[in-house]
């Protein structure tokens, strides 16, 4: 049958839509079924806090299957580091619900807002902030962000770091783990437009 | 550990205690180690694990053959696809 004899309309066209429509969305599911989920993830921060989103949504997305990216650019490049020694202040981050991780149980349901004019002028506030949060994560079986990397780099999960500021922070590639491969923006961006998911952290 | 119809679980894997997302990854990781049709029992004790293990099996195409809670434990049977 070539196109000229395809009906125009009437009850042969009607069946021919219908057809269609029923052949169009077996293909689409057969196509939805055979296609491997992307995920396309942007680490920006290094403090011990924000470490977390990137290396959890990223070891979860290929927990389930998917093709996991991260692009490490700016202070997300500390969490490529062999040895990690990340931090998190409390300074300029007033809303950190802290409690008291040890002590009696009535200290530990107590809420303690971090105060943020004192860390700027108490030595060691960082440190103790630092210690307080891992305690915390721990007791409530949170993994440590070496584990999340590991477990990460187990199921696949792809780790780039950008090179621009790699130079700029006067990192060496020594410095990080050895499953990471060096790239700019132009090489983020095609990854980013296939993916199905794309996060900033 | 022997397979029978009385115990149909090829194995178990104990996520008491863990948050998430370590009980998702692990099981996904005890999942890699059965053969096809075999049968993982997983306890937990994060909440977010009913939606979260419900979801993981929908994604990989494992079946959730029962997901139930006692005293704030969780059990989920999952058999892989």
């Amino acid at each position: 049958m070539n196109m000229a004899d395809l009906p125009t309309d009437g009850p042969e066209l009607d069946k021919m839509n219908e057809w269609f429509e029923k052949k169009f969305e077996e293909e689409m599911k057969k196509k939805e079924a055979a296609h491997t989920p992307s995920m396309a993830i942007i680490a920006t921060k290094g403090t011990l806090d924000w470490a977390y989103p990137p290396f959890i949504l990223g070891s979860t997305g290929a927990a389930l299957g998917w093709d996991v990216k991260i692009f490490f650019t700016f202070y997300g490049l500390l969490l490529l580091q062999k040895e990690m020694n990340l931090k998190v202040s409390p300074l300029g981050n007033p809303a950190m619900p802290m409690k008291m991780p040890m002590g009696p149980e009535w200290l530990q349901k107590m809420n303690m807002p971090m105060p943020n004019a004192i860390p700027s002028i108490v030595p060691g506030f960082e440190t103790t902030a630092t210690a307080l949060m891992k305690k915390t994560f721990k007791n409530k079986g949170v993994a440590t962000i070496e584990e999340l990397r590991e477990l990460s780099e187990e199921a696949d999960v792809e780790f780039v770091a950008c090179q621009m500021t790699v130079d700029v922070f006067g990192f060496e590639h020594s410095d990080f783990i050895d499953n990471v491969s060096y790239a700019g923006a132009a090489s983020f961006l095609p990854v980013a437009q296939k993916a199905d998911v794309t996060l900033f952290t | 550990m022997t397979v029978s119809l009385n115990n149909p679980v090829s194995a178990e894997l104990d996520a008491t205690g863990l948050s998430c997302p370590l009980p998702v990854l692990k099981t996904r990781n005890a999942m890699k180690e059965l053969a096809s049709r075999e049968m993982l029992r997983l306890r937990s004790t994060d909440h977010g694990s009913v939606k979260d293990i419900e979801s993981f099996c929908n994604q990989t195409g494992n079946d959730l053959v029962s997901s139930k809670e006692e005293a704030g434990t969780y059990e989920f049977l999952i058999r892989k696809r």
